[in-house]
């Protein structure tokens, strides 16, 4: 074998797995542009809980809390959540307001793959923060057929 | 309807926060999978759930194929005024669910 050419495989072996480690699906990303636009979302504030390993992709709890004095002048406005690799990005996108009281959302969602959910929350003074966690499925969801 | 649970408390001291939970039987199939036949089963979901607080809207939130069949969702309200709590539910193929709570603040 050429040497030169053994020397760049190597060295392709090496990078191309940090690569994709930071890439979000482009349906996510697309889907995640269409809510927010332009912004970028700012990591903290948010709090994804959300099993890191799940038997059962069918039925996964997931609550998102936000860091927020829910006042009038300081409020979350909507809290969306998307996922990278079900047959759709988006998973749920939420109104709430001052009369909420606290910014927590509690539900059950289908993971179709092990994959990376984010979490993101607009406040009212038109911040966006987000959270991000990566759930392992062992059974997916979609794939048993119906009875 | 039996076919909706939701717990909330029944009273409430003025301004406190009060958690509601709501879980509504649905079979939420996604459209993207297989039926007996193999063929795809056609789209069937809740689209949309919303709370009023005496009529004005307190929480709304649009739902996908990926929330789990049975939607559960669990959100909080500050209870300023006693009154009722209407939990809607709307979705494909003409679907309309609702659910009153009364809530006295004390």
């Amino acid at each position: 074998m050429d040497r030169r050419l053994f020397l760049a495989g190597t060295a392709a072996i090496v990078i191309l797995p940090l690569a994709p480690a930071a890439a979000t699906p482009d349906a996510m990303a697309e889907a995640i542009r269409k809510v927010i636009g332009t912004a970028t979302p700012t990591e903290g504030r948010v709090k994804l809980d959300v099993p890191p390993l799940v038997e059962n992709g069918s039925t996964v709890p997931l609550t998102v809390s936000v860091e927020s004095p829910m006042t009038e002048a300081d409020h979350v406005k909507a809290i969306h959540v998307f996922n990278e690799k079900n047959p759709q990005p988006n998973v749920f996108s939420a109104r709430l307001g001052p009369r909420n009281g606290r910014a927590v959302i509690g539900t059950r969602i289908k993971l179709g793959d092990s994959q990376r959910i984010i979490a993101i929350a607009e406040t009212s003074d038109g911040k966006f923060w987000s959270a991000g966690a990566d759930v392992i499925v062992t059974l997916a969801a979609c794939l048993e057929e119906a009875t | 309807m039996s076919n909706i649970l939701v717990n909330a408390p029944k009273t409430a001291r003025r301004g406190d926060v009060i958690e509601i939970k709501a879980l509504i039987l649905h079979p939420m199939e996604t459209g993207f999978r297989p039926g007996p036949n193999g063929r795809i089963l056609p789209r069937n979901i809740i689209e949309r759930f919303t709370a009023t607080w005496n009529g004005t809207e307190i929480f709304a939130m649009d739902m996908s194929p990926a929330i789990a069949a049975n939607p559960f969702v669990s959100f909080f309200a500050r209870a300023n005024d006693s009154g009722t709590v209407v939990l809607r539910w709307t979705g494909d193929e003409g679907f309309a669910a609702e659910h009153r709570v009364d809530i006295a603040v004390e």
